[in-house]
């Protein structure tokens, strides 16, 4: 008897939550969970680089749309992306760099964006629009873009060995040195460091960029990520690589610091924003990159930040000795020393986690 | 037993400090003026105006807490009854039980959490598909209903894991309680013409009262300090409260968390004190009574 | 009672959500991504024998450590009586209910390049200590983290050791040493066992301690898994491989150490 009881009632439990999920279906053209948001304003569910935006402009945005944002931080790309190719994420917006979002473009993980809905689109350098990672702009607006490069502390370190990637193989800074806890930066360092396209699907030269890696992890203190920032701004590392944005915001808080951009060359991203398939929130996210897009918040992430902004309006409003810098900003000559990421074929993507894995876990 | 000596005790005294020191330094760091880890630059409670300004943070308590206590609750109910179950079964069947119980002790967090996470994951796509193939059926379509049974890691599956890890210590502290009633207890208050639910009530249930007690507790305490199981099954939209700790301390270090710290010391400190003296004078009192019958 | 029905709501749940995530990681681990059966997985993990060495290794020490740091602590506290015995416990448990990531921080923030231990020892003239982004710095978060775990059931199995065995040996003549050697520490060894396994098995599968700690540099088991399922290489197909024989390497050896000490290690919990 009891046995029965306990049957049913598990049965009936099971029957309670299933009959939240059956409903009359939607009609022909109307988004039924989109519909139901926007009545009450709705959320979005937003998923960024950590320190990546004045936090305040989230609380401007929902003042002004009524649209909660629930705010998530990842540290690097692929972190990012394994949370969304293990399933059960869901994000609306999430701001992939260059190489990812192609990545992601080709897994079919990202969904076409209605322009309509982002007007301010219009203030995009048009230098950024139709890239080589989204050729016909269909999945991504720009959010920022920089240049990555050596940041030392100038008490530390002797201005005779600067100059190129061979700083951060000095053993003379043994223990000192920090560099990124992500397979692509990091990789490609070593790729550019031997003379290598950071595009390379030659397994040989991946393989020989990671032995490379492998010599220098002896001298390595930490694999970093925004932890960083405590390591430079601390003092607690001498040399380090990372985006030039956040090398400005180490600055204000330790005036000791200098960057500068290595002779072998180096990387120069977009990141931008997209919407993932099957996002929940659709027109709620769109309205939230055409919000970033604005002037505005703009300003305000550029301010908090400094990387580089695709906005021309936003440049305008820029203090001209931000807007002419060099690094932010970077001239002709610059530009030739630098290298985009693109996307790579699926076996090399394989190679570079397998690699990757074969770096951390060496001794 | 011999009496320590003053060597032993220095050694208890510095292995105290070993645990406390670091806890110490972070508290006084909370009160600094200065974002350094390692200089004085006077005092300050602006981390703790800060931390209560910090959503995120507020937001991760209250679904700690939360879950923890919906855990607990769960786990208390469910781990009493099992434990009441296994009892009455075969040796055999019994033991197969207490062995896949014990799996979640014994196994490590991160493979507890990061099998949920596969299982959750996995059943999210097949009830997706599953809400696919029968909204594509005509019947369906004909009544006009729209099937929708998939699901997201969330705040649901992140409860469904704290239940899980629960239970096993619930039935553990629950069982030795069982072992040691007596039967015939029950089948005095039946014969007495008790209903088998009354008996249960007034006889049963007030013996196996502090082993329950003392699981919830259990169960409580490993709901609010998990992490790693927690981090695998919350997914993109909850957060508990350790995994906001995590993601602070590797971005860039703000001294709030050493505010925070401090917070959850007290916390702790007040809950640790407070059933410390209710324990000393429920004994005191027990003492009392057992003194004044024996002089009866 | 004859209420055998009262347990099948949880034998339910258990084949749910405890045997079928494993049969699923079981699955996963014999799989390759595109769904095809495979030992890829496990063939490819010798390269990673390091890991697991180096896992181990870490895990050991860590607990040896705790033994020989948690034993003589209870037994200490075991032999004093009275308010300062009852306020020592109290304080043994009080940093097991603080966050483990607060704990751990505390470390980070202590042994930084340029932290207060650092600026404490250059401010007295002594030369600074570079312990952090070592396995120093690893197996001491492990100890600082896992050694109430020690002692607790140490302690509790100490005390509830019989005053009058002791007595009766000490009557037929036993040496204080030969009381120890011989009554109270083999009485003892439950606690101890179970203190073992407290200690090791977090220590083994840890991936917040040598990320925070380690600097990401000496990696564990842990880290290895958490790289493969949310990190930077992922790859759940061999982090369940992984996982697999994590898991069997703990049970049996767990299992082992049971048989060895005639079970009871469950007993004492907390």
């Amino acid at each position: 008897m009891k046995k029965f009881l306990s049957l049913l009632l598990a049965l009936s439990l099971g029957a309670g939550l299933l009959s939240g999920c059956v409903s009359s279906r939607p009609t022909e053209g109307s988004d039924a969970s989109g519909e139901d948001s926007a009545a009450s304003g709705g959320v979005v569910n937003v998923y960024n680089w950590g320190e990546y935006i004045d936090e305040s402009v989230l609380a401007d945005f929902e003042e002004a749309t009524g649209i909660h944002v629930n705010y998530q931080m990842y540290d690097s790309n692929e972190t990012m992306y394994g949370k969304i190719a293990g399933g059960g994420a869901d994000y609306d917006v999430v701001i992939p760099s260059d190489y990812m979002i192609s990545r992601m473009i080709a897994e079919d993980m990202l969904e076409p964006l209605n322009f309509d809905n982002i007007p301010n689109f219009a203030d995009i350098d048009p230098a950024l629009l139709n890239p080589a990672y989204d050729p016909e702009n269909l999945y991504s607006v720009p959010y920022m873009w920089g240049l990555l490069g050596v940041i030392y502390n100038t008490t530390m370190v002797d201005e005779a060995d600067i100059g190129s990637w061979d700083l951060m193989w000095n053993e003379k800074y043994a223990d000192d040195i920090v560099i990124f806890d992500n397979s692509r930066d990091t990789i490609g360092i070593a790729l550019k460091r031997l003379g290598y396209s950071y595009n390379t699907t030659d397994e040989a030269q991946i393989q020989e960029a990671v032995d490379l890696l492998i010599q220098q992890k002896p001298l390595i203190q930490a694999y970093v990520m925004d932890d960083i920032f405590s390591k430079m701004e601390g003092g607690n590392a001498a040399v380090g690589t990372y985006y030039y944005g956040d090398f400005l915001t180490m600055l204000e808080n330790n005036p000791d610091l200098a960057f500068y951009i290595p002779e072998e060359g180096t990387n120069i991203y977009v990141d931008a924003m997209c919407i993932l398939k099957g996002a929940k929130n659709k027109e709620n996210a769109e309205a939230f990159i055409n919000y970033m897009c604005s002037t505005e918040a703009g300003l305000k992430n550029c301010e908090a930040i400094w990387y580089s902004t695709p906005l021309l309006s936003v440049r305008e409003e820029l203090d001209p000795e931000v807007s002419g810098d060099v690094y932010a900003y970077p001239d002709e000559s610059i530009m030739a020393q630098c290298e985009s990421y693109a996307g790579l074929p699926q076996a090399t993507l394989d190679l570079y986690d397998s690699e990757w894995t074969r770096l951390k876990s060496a001794s | 037993m011999k009496k320590n000596t003053v060597l032993s005790r220095a050694f208890l005294f510095l292995m105290f400090l070993f645990l406390y020191a670091p806890i110490f330094v972070l508290i006084v760091f909370s009160f600094n003026d200065s974002k350094s880890n390692a200089v004085w630059g006077g005092f300050t409670l602006d981390w703790y105006v800060q931390l209560f300004q910090n959503q995120t943070v507020l937001t991760a308590l209250r679904t700690t807490l939360l879950v923890s206590l919906l855990a607990t609750l769960a786990a208390t109910v469910a781990g009493t009854a099992a434990a009441i179950g296994f009892s009455s079964m075969r040796r055999r069947s019994r033991n197969l039980c207490l062995t896949v119980n014990n799996i979640p002790l014994t196994n490590p967090d991160i493979i507890t959490g990061v099998s949920m996470m596969l299982l959750f994951v996995f059943a999210g796509q097949v009830l997706a598909d599953l809400s696919a193939w029968l909204n594509a059926q005509s019947w369906a379509e004909q009544a006009n209903l729209w099937f929708n049974f998939s699901f997201n890691l969330g705040f649901w599956t992140l409860l469904i894991a704290h239940i899980t890890f629960d239970i096993p210590y619930v039935i553990l502290s629950v069982l030795p309680r069982i072992r040691q009633l007596d039967p015939n207890l029950a089948e005095a208050a039946l014969d007495l013409g008790a209903s088998p639910l009354t008996a249960f009530r007034k006889v049963v249930l007030p013996e196996l009262m502090p082993g329950i007690i003392n699981g919830a507790l259990i169960a409580f305490t490993m709901s609010i300090d998990d992490f790693v199981i927690s981090y695998f099954t919350a997914g993109s939209q909850v957060s508990t409260l350790s995994m906001v700790v995590y993601s602070m301390v590797r971005r860039r270090v703000s001294p709030e968390i050493n505010a925070l710290s401090t917070l959850m010391f007290v916390a702790v400190l007040v809950l640790l004190i407070a059933i410390n003296v209710r324990q000393a004078r429920q004994d005191a009192a027990r003492q009392r009574e057992l003194r004044s019958a024996g002089r009866v | 009672m004859r209420s055998k029905g009262a347990a099948i709501p949880y034998v339910i749940w258990m084949a749910l959500f405890v045997v079928a995530p494993l049969v699923l990681v079981v699955i996963y681990a014999c799989t390759s991504r595109d769904g095809t059966p495979t030992a890829d997985n496990f063939s490819v993990m010798l390269q990673y024998a390091a890991v697991f060495g180096r896992s181990f290794w870490l895990a050991f020490i860590a607990t040896v450590v705790c033994i020989l740091l948690g034993y003589p602590m209870a037994y200490i506290l075991a032999r004093e009586r009275g308010r300062l015995r009852s306020m020592a416990t109290m304080l043994i448990m009080l940093p097991m209910w603080m966050n483990f990531l607060l704990r751990t921080y505390s470390w980070v923030f202590l042994l930084e390049r340029n932290g207060f231990f650092n600026t404490l020892l250059s401010s007295i003239g002594l030369p600074k200590l570079d312990i952090i982004s070592t396995s120093g710095a690893v197996v001491l978060g492990m100890v600082y983290n896992f050694l109430p775990f020690m002692v607790l059931p140490i302690f509790s199995v100490i005390e509830k050791i019989d005053g009058r065995v002791i007595e009766a040996a000490q009557d037929l003549g036993a040496s204080s040493a030969q009381v120890f050697r011989r009554v109270i520490f083999p009485l003892s060894l439950p606690g101890v066992l179970s203190g073992v396994t407290m200690v090791f098995i977090p220590s083994v599968s840890t991936f917040v301690i040598s990320r925070l700690l380690g600097g990401g540099k000496k990696l564990l088991l842990g880290d290895l898994i958490e790289m493969q399922f949310l990190g930077s290489a992922y790859n759940p197909h061999l982090g369940s491989a992984i996982s697999l024989v994590m898991m069997v390497i703990v049970l049996v050896s767990i299992g082992l150490m049971n048989r060895f000490g005639e079970g009871e290690g469950e007993a004492v919990l907390l």
